[in-house]
């Protein structure tokens, strides 16, 4: 599902089972993924499998369907706006890599 | 700063409004501003896995607060989803918003439509540190999560403004909107209100609008209007050289005033929207409805309208008082305050002499009870002191130096009482004539323009005690001018 959705928004105009190179590579930017060439060979006969296989959906007569956006049939699960206690920030910061005066220090994003 | 000759501007904006709840969007931590980074966190907003959001049923209130002040219409199902993008500021790889069915939409205010309202999650704090990071000289940012997850209403409108300055002045009346509603600090240089616009230019009357870029960052209604008039004349600037304008996302920089593109690979907007399988559907109640019309408050245009209508205020001193939320109340509390009265009359004075005063003497200034200010309307009113000495009252009452809080303590120190005594303004108005011989002489033959200085004699000797209109009026009686 994620994959549809991925290939759809990112405006792969799939076609004929053909995901190229470069949609490969765009929807591998937008994971933050480094892809060998290797890997890029492989995703674009893979992608379009999983693609194919959600297409056959397309086969079914699904006017005035409603799109399930959830399976479990609630609404309204709130929550009363009361605060509860945070973590300790020591514990939080515990698993990064790099903290730094009470923050997580990472690669500029801009860099 | 107005729109450049030649053209039509087409504006529209993107507001952010962070919540005043106690606690995030999705979890129970408090919300802050200005903490030690990272104290308001927990595995929810940190996205560790395994971590589910719960919806904080007090900002749903304020959004359809926010809604319905704005007109629109609430969706009896609206969904969330999450927008995917890769960034420090967004743990969970991406933000928790609305999208194809956002909690209301089609609404308006003061003429401008409103496109969508939805909730969503604001992101992390970051700070970059530029190159002085720790490996080699690279760069690195650092990342505090206490503002993220906090509740945010995004609120859209239609491109309906035209001009730079009437962009400021309606983001101001959303402002003071959301602020009479009680549900966001809107302080612009915080960031509790946010402010975006899109922009384009077209010939006028083109039906066609132009290529709009984004102008993101402004933290002032100052640099609102600013950015959108740079932005409009570069638009301008490119169409005359005969260019054609690219779609582009800027940011402003609020210390050189200045507008860089983002470069591209920054804003690709290619968010992948997912329905949110973590969170099920929000379909407002019949009661939840009833009780955010019930908690709205009377809203500024309404009020402008009122004041326009009930008591015949102008227009321009309407949107004065109905605009700002403080002098607002303030007008109220003379209106209670102020029976006799006429409230055109209070108004004149809340936006006129009294702003004046408060002005001057800024923020050490002291504040003029509401019953104060109506007093000395009232004995300007009933002619007790003349309209000057009234103004000279309230300077004494806002003044920090004077320790007088007293409307008729400051008269009777000061000797404002007005000369109102015929027999005595008489005697004063005689000695003037005397003094000033030549001018009398000339009003006696047909000249009234030469009154001035028999009246500025009266003036001097009663130090401005003496209503203007009584005195012209008295000399012209006595030389036989009347």
């Amino acid at each position: 599902m994620i994959l549809t959705a991925v290939c759809r928004s990112a405006r792969c105009t799939y076609d004929q089972g053909v995901i190229d190179r470069d949609q490969v590579l765009h929807v591998a930017r937008l994971a933050r993924l480094a892809l060998t060439d290797e890997e890029i060979e492989r995703m674009s006969g893979e992608l379009p499998a999983i693609l194919e296989h959600v297409e056959r959906m397309n086969e079914l007569d699904l006017d005035g369907v409603e799109p399930t956006s959830h399976v479990v049939a609630l609404e309204n699960v709130l929550r009363a706006d009361e605060p509860r206690p945070s973590w300790e920030r020591d514990r939080i910061l515990d698993g990064a890599p790099d903290p730094s005066g009470g923050a997580f220090r990472v690669p500029s994003p801009q860099a | 700063m107005s729109v450049p000759s030649g053209y039509e501007a087409v504006i529209g904006l993107e507001i952010h409004v962070q919540l005043s709840t106690q606690t995030k969007m999705f979890c129970g931590c408090a919300l802050s501003f200005g903490d030690q980074p990272n104290v308001h966190t927990c595995p929810v907003c940190l996205a560790h896995p395994g971590t589910l959001p719960v919806v904080n049923e007090r900002a749903v209130r304020y959004a359809l607060q926010i809604a319905l002040a704005l007109g629109c219409e609430v969706a009896p199902r609206s969904i969330f989803h999450r927008k995917n993008y890769f960034y420090p500021d967004s743990p969970k790889g991406y933000q928790i918003s609305q999208y194809d069915i956002p909690l209301a939409a089609n609404g308006s205010l003061a003429g401008v439509r409103i496109h969508r309202v939805h909730l969503e999650e604001d992101a992390a704090k970051m700070v970059h540190l530029g190159e002085s990071g720790r490996i080699h000289g690279s760069a690195a940012s650092l990342v505090d999560f206490n503002r993220g997850g906090t509740p945010l209403v995004e609120i859209v409108t239609e491109p309906d403004l035209h001009d730079p300055g009437e962009a400021r002045q309606w983001a101001q009346l959303l402002r003071t909107t959301v602020e009479q509603l009680g549900v966001s600090d809107v302080n612009m240089e915080e960031g509790s209100l946010r402010c975006d616009a899109n922009v384009s230019i077209r010939p006028p009357g083109a039906e066609e609008l132009g290529t709009k870029t984004e102008l993101k960052n402004m933290n002032s209604f100052r640099f609102l209007e600013r950015g959108i008039a740079a932005e409009l004349e570069r638009q301008a600037s490119v169409l005359e050289a005969g260019g054609e304008v690219a779609q582009e996302t800027f940011h402003f920089d609020p210390r050189t005033g200045s507008l860089t593109p983002l470069r591209s690979k920054e804003y690709a907007h290619d968010y992948r929207y997912l329905p949110e399988p973590d969170l099920v559907p929000l379909a407002p109640t019949e009661q939840m409805l009833r009780e955010a019309r019930e908690a709205l408050p009377e809203l500024p245009d309404q009020r402008r309208r009122r004041y326009e209508a009930e008591f015949g205020v102008p227009e321009v001193t309407a949107r004065q008082l109905a605009f700002d939320a403080e002098l607002g109340t303030y007008f109220e509390g003379a209106l209670e305050a102020g029976d006799g009265v006429e409230p055109s009359v209070i108004a004149n004075w809340v936006t006129g002499d009294l702003a004046a005063a408060r002005r001057h003497f800024g923020a050490d200034g002291r504040e003029v009870a509401p019953a104060h200010l109506v007093a000395v309307a009232r004995m300007v009113v009933e002619k007790r002191i003349t309209h000057a000495s009234g103004r000279e009252v309230l300077d004494a009452l806002v003044d920090p130096g004077s320790s007088i809080g007293d409307p008729e303590e400051v008269v009777e120190s000061r000797q404002l009482a007005a000369v109102s005594d015929s027999s005595e303004l008489e005697a004063i108005v005689e000695r003037a004539i005397e003094a000033e011989p030549a001018a009398a002489e000339k009003v006696r033959s047909g000249n009234p323009k030469a009154i001035g200085p028999i009246v500025g004699a009266v003036m001097r000797e009663t130090k401005g005690r003496a209503d203007g209109g009584e005195v012209t009026r008295l000399i012209r009686e006595k030389l036989g001018a009347a």
